[in-house]
């Protein structure tokens, strides 16, 4: 992966705008920006992004590649959607950092330990694997991400919550054998492989 | 014939066992009440919520939904889809939204459809809608209060609407920042609203409550005490996440912040099955984990 990052620095030089417009969802609006702040003044999280979006935004116009892709910041995104509906200038702002932190993470720069990077490839993967949540295997997976030990130290902090969503009858206690799914998961997993495939030749991705 | 008749997206959360059964079983007892009859996309599949972005990308998270969109063209011939999930509502209504304005997005999901069975192709036919929308759109609130036998009278509650049943799309009329709808539902199940509720579209965090503990539960620790502040004996919402966030980490926070929280937050569905004179079990009160003990002795009285 580190040679897809090596051919878009080749592919753009030091046109960083021009890649992001290029290979980022939504990333032709960021020329757009007219740097106001009302997006970082509304994001709940605003507080704890070390480049909250209208920085981002002025980022990649000056060409600041590294530090943009490598940030924590747009995994700070929970999708309130609040900057969106705020913009006056209606930028899709909440897509754009979904999209700046696939386009991170798909070069492999993202911080490797984030935890909602992590954790939101454990929930794609959950749901690719048989079509719906298995909402017990995703729950132990994040637990166990960083091994056995704090697995179980983690399981026990919500130990609490999990025999509560047990008793009331929602989770399943035997998600991790008799999770069902879609029955057409063939048709879907061929689905998700030919989107990928299509997605990767528009932006570049393969040779 | 039912009355009204939709192609029924429920969501995983949605199923047995999952962490939005009681949603569902509430929602089952409500539009049996008001004679609407749901016909379920069969084999739908995940919507991708807002956090399968990392990995899912934008093609894949599209074609995600395009397949239960296409399914229900096909099945749920001339029917709106509704989502009950304001994630599910949200995704699906935001792929309608992508390709309707892109052809060739829309040709690069049908060229992916084409691998799954069933012969799917995606054309856009349907309305995608959310459950509150339908009830508030195509009944209107004299019909959503014409059932009510049992009011919910002298119950306070909050009517938390949160995030994605709120924006981008929201329900037409209202507003991002104050919206109504909630308010008036509660109303017409006879219960008093809580006028200034502040933090009625306050973030929850979403999924970051997995991952980023600590700062969603500052988010939902401003939710509950807003509630209490304000007199309100519960929380309703119309959002799954909004509904297990705001209700699990309550025991979390009480003891991160010395709190003593204990809010039933509970579903506009629960209510209003509740107070169409459905049972503790109909309106999906034992899903609760903190108990609805108010909710549960009126929809005990008389039977």
């Amino acid at each position: 992966m580190g040679d897809l990052n090596t051919s878009m620095i080749e592919k753009y030089r030091n046109d960083f705008l021009k890649e992001v417009e290029a290979n980022v969802e939504e990333g032709q609006w960021v020329k757009m920006c007219m740097q106001c702040g009302v997006c970082s003044g509304s994001c709940p999280l605003g507080p704890s992004w070390e480049h909250p979006p209208q920085e981002i935004f002025m980022m990649i116009r000056a060409g600041r590649r590294d530090e943009v892709l490598k940030s924590e910041s747009m995994w700070m995104c929970t999708s309130c959607y609040n900057c969106i509906v705020r913009c006056p200038r209606e930028l899709p702002i909440t897509h754009i950092m979904h999209g700046l932190a696939n386009y991170a993470h798909r070069l492999g720069l993202a911080p490797k330990m984030n935890p909602t990077r992590r954790f939101a490839k454990i929930f794609w993967d959950n749901i690719a694997k048989s079509g719906r949540v298995n909402e017990l295997e995703l729950s132990m997976r994040l637990y166990f991400m960083d091994g056995f030990k704090s697995g179980v130290q983690k399981g026990l902090e919500m130990k609490d919550i999990g025999i509560g969503m047990l008793k009331t009858g929602r989770l399943n206690p035997f998600g991790l054998f008799a999770h069902k799914g879609c029955k057409d998961i063939k048709g879907i997993h061929k689905m998700l492989k030919k989107a990928y495939e299509i997605e990767d030749r528009k932006k570049g991705f393969v040779a | 014939m039912a009355r009204k008749e939709y192609s029924f997206y429920p969501g995983c959360s949605s199923e047995r066992r999952a962490s939005a059964s009681n949603y569902m079983v509430s929602v089952e007892s409500m539009c049996q009440k008001l004679d609407i009859k749901l016909n379920e996309i069969p084999d739908w599949n995940c919507c991708g919520a807002s956090i399968g972005y990392a990995q899912g990308g934008e093609l894949p998270r599209h074609v995600m939904n395009a397949r239960n969109l296409a399914i229900s063209e096909q099945v749920n011939k001339g029917q709106d889809v509704v989502a009950t999930c304001a994630a599910c509502w949200l995704g699906a209504k935001e792929t309608k939204d992508r390709l309707a304005h892109d052809q060739g997005l829309l040709a690069e999901a049908n060229e992916a459809l084409r691998e799954a069975g069933m012969n799917l192709v995606y054309k856009g036919e349907q309305e995608v809608r959310h459950m509150v929308e339908v009830l508030i759109e195509d009944l209107g609130y004299d019909e959503l209060r014409k059932p009510v036998v049992k009011p919910l009278e002298g119950m306070k509650i909050a009517g938390y609407v949160g995030c994605q049943t709120n924006r981008p799309f929201g329900i037409a009329g209202e507003s991002f920042e104050n919206p109504k709808y909630l308010d008036h539902l509660i109303e017409i199940v006879g219960a008093e609203p809580v006028e200034k509720y502040d933090q009625k579209v306050t973030c929850c965090g979403g999924a970051l409550a997995f991952s980023e503990p600590e700062k969603s539960q500052a988010q939902i620790k401003k939710i509950v005490e807003s509630a209490y502040d304000y007199g309100a004996e519960m929380i309703v919402t119309p959002c799954p996440v909004c509904q297990m966030n705001v209700e699990i980490y309550q025991g979390q926070i009480n003891k991160r912040y010395g709190t003593k929280f204990n809010m039933p937050v509970t579903y506009y569905s629960q209510l209003m099955t509740v107070a169409y004179g459905g049972s503790a079990k109909e309106a999906g009160l034992n899903g609760q984990i903190v108990r609805a003990p108010r909710l549960e002795e009126i929809a005990a009285k008389g039977r």
